[in-house]
Order: structure tokens, then C-alpha cells, then sequence
């Protein structure tokens, strides 16, 4: 087992479905899973003419709150998170880095007129905090369309696709271990 | 395959940043630069993929970069960034070469599909293979071109517009380019950072046209397999907008009359509402009005979407934006065509400036692609167009003096936008006497 991966639900968002994530999270990655409380204030990072928080200034504070050296962090929060020069993002992380963050703001049915669906949300939000620590294992985007690192840029890509790993991404995740 | 290099020029470092994890999260190889300087001695170090842009830099602006690069490397593929307020900058970009422009902020999807369809184009240029497919299905939407007076007003309503969250209807004959003003509302509205959905409700039968609206559940009907979202409901946040709306259907009118009203409605076959948070812009070259009269259209779908109106000229009321459209026609299709940009024989020209394009734009824009097709040579004939010059205007041998004198002096005005200064200079007659006759002739500047 190589170092752990902490989990913060931010400032105390806790969907229903959060130990589900967890447990997802720690059938798939091949790595120990913490769940971690961790609040900052968010003010600094909204920016009021887009109502969205800015991700990577987000994430650099995350870094800052890593509680091991060696692990990984992924914050999940439900704002509307932007990087500068696209529209929203659905989350970030740094390649190969140690921090990624994931917001379920454009995962929601509701951001999309439609009835609350907690069991999809919780399905997209478990795929996407995959596919961001993906990116935090070093795994680039993956043509398969079946595999989590596939990348998608509309909610509905994210439901083409499964929460695991391809094969080849597999076993890349699994050679960063040994 | 090997790992494709992409170089990323922008003086933000917050845009340089973002740009570059995106790119190397997408597998790329990517270098940054933070103005034309730097970029120009990356480019030293080898050839990159894909070279992206930002068009208003301090020192050397995009502009003047792009020039250095193609020197550097004839073959770059360059995607220019640019604030919406500079599209028109970027347009010329597009001219000298650069394969497509992103606005800021940049949806995400399109991000992707620019670079995906940039690296299809590498790679079929590679293989010397010859696109046959045509730009507009490989780039974002055509700019609006139109230095006319009549087109600058419709600019003028349409940066008014926008800012509002109102209803807009479109009017204008077929071809005059009403869903390129509908994008242009959506691309300056805050609605942008979320989609622009269109439907042209002319063209899609009565029956498959409300699952298209309105999505169904599954099993809704014979042939439903899944449950589809209807256009309705991808408009959330965004634009929704309404082709030919003049076509509708009866009942369609009800069903639509009452989304506008509640925005609430539910798909076919399914008893959960959903909610639509959308704005409404539709566009219709029929006479909404006489529909009205004639009980075609209902009156109270009329008013409630009758709030604001942009109506477009036909291409004939602006004669002087026909040429700078057709360049821009050659433009396009020379990088699709992977041609050398063709040039107009002034005979060309003459029967473009003299025909009455009852298709407008689009008729334009399919004349010049055809005539780039059969054409030779640098240069486009009077031949390549298949205008049918002499059914539409009388032959100039059939004509009074004092009528040609009037088709002449219209057709120079139009040249000019109106401009009498101008026109007297190339009319070879003083301002005082062309004032004259465009009063004599009642022409309208
Ligand atoms: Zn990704
Ligand atoms: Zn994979």
C-alpha cells in the first residue's frame, strides 16, 4: 500500500452518500483512504462577476492542509469552481501533484432543471474525484470510453462513462505502487 | 503515437497556468510563453502542434506574433484567444491564416473540439489528403461581417439587446444569417458561460419536433428506447433558440406558450416537472403578423415573444458588405480546401455587385464555394458563378440612359455605405450634383 489519500468533504458538506464515496474510492485506488474535516474560509477564491470560487487558488490552499507529506488531498465541495480562462470546471488537480479538487455544483440534476437524483449525483461525484486523482497519479486522459480518465466536458460524457480504470490505466496506477 | 507539443502565449500567468495543467491533463507536452519574444525562441527548439495565441499581449500583440511565427514555420497551427469585444481583431487573424479563435471565458467543450479538430486538420494535411468537409462543420461559428450602415444599426440593437434578458425575435428573409446574430445575443449576454441550443422548428416534423422540445422517458413511444433530454431542458442557464418559428404547429403553439409562461413542463411521457431557466430568442422569415390575422399564429404566443426585434436587410439592401463577404468566403474555404486564398476578376466582381441575391448570404457563400471548386487559377471568373445575372435585372443594352444612370449611381453608393463623398469622387461628379440625383431618382442612402 503506498501512502494514504485524504478525502475532505469542505466546510462541512456532507451529502448522505459520503461514506459511499469513500468506499468506492477505496475499491478503486489501490491506496488507503482517510476521510479528513476541513474548513477555510472560501471568500478569497470568489470572484462575485462569475458567482463561481477560482479552483486552482483553491487548490493551492488544500495543499497547504495536506496532512502527511508523500499522500494525496482531494477537496469536494458543492460551489461552482472556474479557472481563468474556461467557463466552470467540473474539478482540477495537478498532474502528478498532490492535491486535486472536485465540485459537484454542475453534477447536480438541479443545475439542469431537473427533479434532484441523489444516486446519480453521488455516481458522478464518485467518478469525478476518480478521474481528478487519476490526474494526481499522473494518468493523462484515456481514449477508452468506458475508462474513468476519459475526459468530459458535459455532464452527460460523465455519465457515458464508468467509475474504474481501464485495463492500461489500471495497471499504470498499479506500477506507481510497486 | 508520439506525444503532441503544444505552445501556449499569454502575458496572464493565472490563464498560462490553467491552460498548461488542462493541456497536460489531455496528454500534451506543453510550453508556455509569456509574450511574442519568448514564444519566438521557444519555436527555435523545434516545431510545436498547435500554437496558442492570446491576440492583445503588451510588446508584440498576437497580430504581429502570428506573422513571426508562420516566418518561423510556414505549416503552425494557430488558435487565437481573444475577448469577445475583439472578435473582429481575430477575424483578421483567421484571414492570415490562424485556424480558429476561442472567446474568453472558453467553454470547455469547445476548447476541445477546437484542438481536436485542429489536430484532425494536421493530420489529414500530413497524409496531403484534401478536406473535403466544409469549415463551418470544423469551427466555431462565422463571424458577422457587415460594415454597412444598415448592418452596423443591427449590430448597435444587438449589443443593446443583449445585456437584457428579453425575448428577441429575429426577422429576416432566408440566408440573411439570423442564427449568427442569435449566437452573437447568447455570446454577449451572461448567459454565456452556459450553452446556446438551437432547434429550427421548420424543419423537423410536428410529431418528432415535441420529443425534441421537450425529451421523453423512456417508452414514451414506439422507438423510445431512453430517456433524452429535450432542447428545452439543455437551455438551462442558457439560450434557447427557436428557428422558424413561424412554422409551428397549433398545438405546438399551446405547449410552447405555457413553457414560456410557468417554464415548467415535463417530458413526454413522464409525470415529473422539470424546470428551465432559459432565454428566449427565435427568429422566422414568414410575416408573423398577416399569421396573426389569419389565425395561423396565436396572438397571445405573438406578444409574449414579440418583446424586442432585430430585422436583419436582405444582402441586396448592403450591397457594399457583398465583396468583403465573398473575400471572407474565400478565406474560409481556402483553409478548408487547403487552396491558396483565390482573388475575384473585376468582371467577378461586377455581376456579384449587380445580382439581387434572393438567397442572401448563404446563396453568396454557396456560390463562392462552388466557384472555388470548379475554378482555375488564382482566379475566379465571371464563369465559376452561376448567377443568373439577366433573368434577375434588365440587360444594361435594354435600359433607358437615365435608368442606367440610376443603377449605376445606387450600385456606387452601396459600394461606399452611403458615403456621397466618395461616391461623387468615383462617379466623377461634384457632391452638389449627385445630391441632386439622388433626390431626382429617390434613392435611398
Ligand atoms: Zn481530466
Ligand atoms: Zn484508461
Amino acid at each position: 500500500m503506498g501512502p494514504p489519500v485524504f478525502v475532505a468533504f469542505l466546510n462541512g458538506y456532507t451529502p448522505p452518500w459520503a461514506d459511499q464515496v469513500i468506499e468506492r474510492l477505496a475499491a478503486t485506488l489501490p491506496y488507503p483512504i482517510r476521510r479528513v474535516d476541513l474548513r477555510f474560509d472560501l471568500r478569497p477564491y470568489y470572484a462575485p462577476e462569475r458567482r463561481q470560487h477560482h479552483a486552482t487558488l483553491l487548490l493551492a490552499t488544500l495543499l497547504r492542509h495536506l496532512p502527511e507529506p508523500g499522500g494525496k488531498i482531494v477537496g469536494i465541495t458543492c460551489e461552482d469552481l472556474f479557472i481563468p480562462v474556461l467557463t466552470f470546471v467540473f474539478g482540477q488537480s495537478q498532474l502528478d501533484g498532490p492535491a486535486a479538487v472536485v465540485s459537484t455544483y454542475r453534477l447536480h440534476n438541479e443545475s439542469y432543471g431537473l427533479p434532484a437524483d441523489e444516486e446519480l449525483l453521488r455516481a458522478r461525484t464518485v467518478k469525478e474525484v476518480v478521474h481528478e486523482l487519476g490526474h494526481a497519479f499522473g494518468l493523462v486522459h484515456c481514449r477508452d470510453q468506458r475508462c474513468v480518465m476519459r475526459a468530459s466536458t458535459y455532464v452527460e460524457e460523465v455519465d457515458l462513462k464508468d467509475a474504474g480504470f481501464c485495463d492500461t490505466c489500471r495497471t499504470m496506477i498499479a506500477a506507481r505502487t510497486a | 503515437m508520439n506525444q503532441r507539443k503544444i505552445l501556449i502565449v499569454d502575458d496572464e500567468l493565472s490563464v498560462r497556468k490553467s491552460l498548461e495543467e488542462w493541456f497536460r491533463e489531455d496528454g500534451f507536452q506543453v510550453e508556455t510563453a509569456e509574450d511574442g519574444e519568448a514564444a519566438l525562441k521557444k519555436m527555435l527548439a523545434g516545431p510545436y502542434d498547435i500554437i496558442i495565441i492570446d491576440l492583445k499581449m503588451p510588446g508584440m500583440d498576437g497580430m504581429t506574433l502570428q506573422k513571426r511565427v508562420r516566418e518561423v514555420d510556414r505549416d503552425a497551427t494557430i488558435i487565437i484567444l481573444t475577448a469577445y469585444a475583439s472578435v473582429e481583431t481575430a477575424v483578421e487573424a483567421l484571414k492570415q491564416g490562424a485556424f480558429d479563435y476561442l472567446t474568453k471565458p472558453v467553454d470547455p467543450d469547445d476548447l476541445s473540439h477546437v484542438v481536436q479538430n485542429a489536430l484532425r486538420q494536421k493530420e489529414l494535411a500530413e497524409e496531403n489528403l484534401r478536406l473535403k468537409e466544409k469549415v463551418s462543420e470544423l469551427s466555431l461559428p462565422t463571424p458577422i461581417i457587415g460594415q454597412s450602415p444598415k448592418m452596423q444599426h443591427v449590430l448597435d440593437l444587438l449589443r443593446t439587446v443583449a445585456e437584457t434578458d428579453s425575448t428577441v425575435v429575429i426577422r429576416g428573409e432566408s440566408g440573411t444569417g439570423k442564427e449568427l446574430i442569435a449566437r452573437a445575443i447568447h455570446a454577449q449576454s451572461r448567459r454565456r458561460y452556459f450553452p446556446i441550443v438551437a432547434v429550427n422548428c421548420g424543419s423537423i416534423p410536428e410529431t418528432l419536433l415535441e420529443s425534441e422540445l421537450f425529451g421523453h422517458e423512456k417508452g414514451a413511444f414506439t422507438g423510445a428506447q431512453y430517456r433524452r433530454k429535450g432542447k428545452i431542458e439543455l437551455a438551462h442557464g442558457g439560450t434557447l433558440f427557436l428557428d422558424e418559428i413561424g412554422d409551428i404547429s397549433p398545438k405546438m403553439q399551446i405547449d410552447l406558450l405555457r413553457v414560456l409562461e410557468t417554464k415548467r413542463f415535463t417530458r413526454l411521457g413522464g409525470d415529473q416537472e422539470v424546470t428551465s431557466d432559459f432565454r428566449l430568442v427565435c427568429a422566422t422569415n414568414k410575416d408573423l403578423e398577416k399569421l396573426v390575422e389569419e389565425r395561423a399564429f396565436r396572438e397571445d404566443l405573438y406578444y409574449r415573444i414579440n418583446v424586442f426585434t432585430i430585422q436583419l436587410p436582405p444582402l441586396r439592401e448592403r450591397a457594399g458588405d457583398i465583396l468583403p463577404l465573398a473575400r471572407h468566403f474565400v478565406q474560409k474555404y481556402a483553409r478548408a480546401m487547403a487552396k491558396p486564398p483565390m482573388e475575384f476578376s473585376p468582371e467577378a466582381e461586377a455581376v456579384m455587385l449587380a445580382y439581387r441575391w434572393p438567397g442572401n448570404v448563404r446563396e453568396l457563400e454557396n456560390a463562392v464555394e462552388r466557384a472555388m471548386v470548379i475554378g482555375k487559377g488564382p482566379t475566379i471568373q465571371r464563369s465559376d458563378l452561376p448567377l443568373a445575372l439577366d433573368a434577375e435585372s434588365p440587360d444594361p443594352k435594354d435600359l433607358s440612359l437615365e435608368a442606367l444612370e440610376k443603377q449605376h449611381i445606387e450600385r456606387v453608393l452601396a459600394q461606399h455605405n452611403g458615403n456621397v463623398t466618395q461616391s461623387a469622387q468615383v462617379l466623377r461628379i461634384d457632391r452638389a450634383t449627385l445630391y441632386h440625383k439622388i433626390k431626382r431618382y429617390g434613392l435611398r442612402r
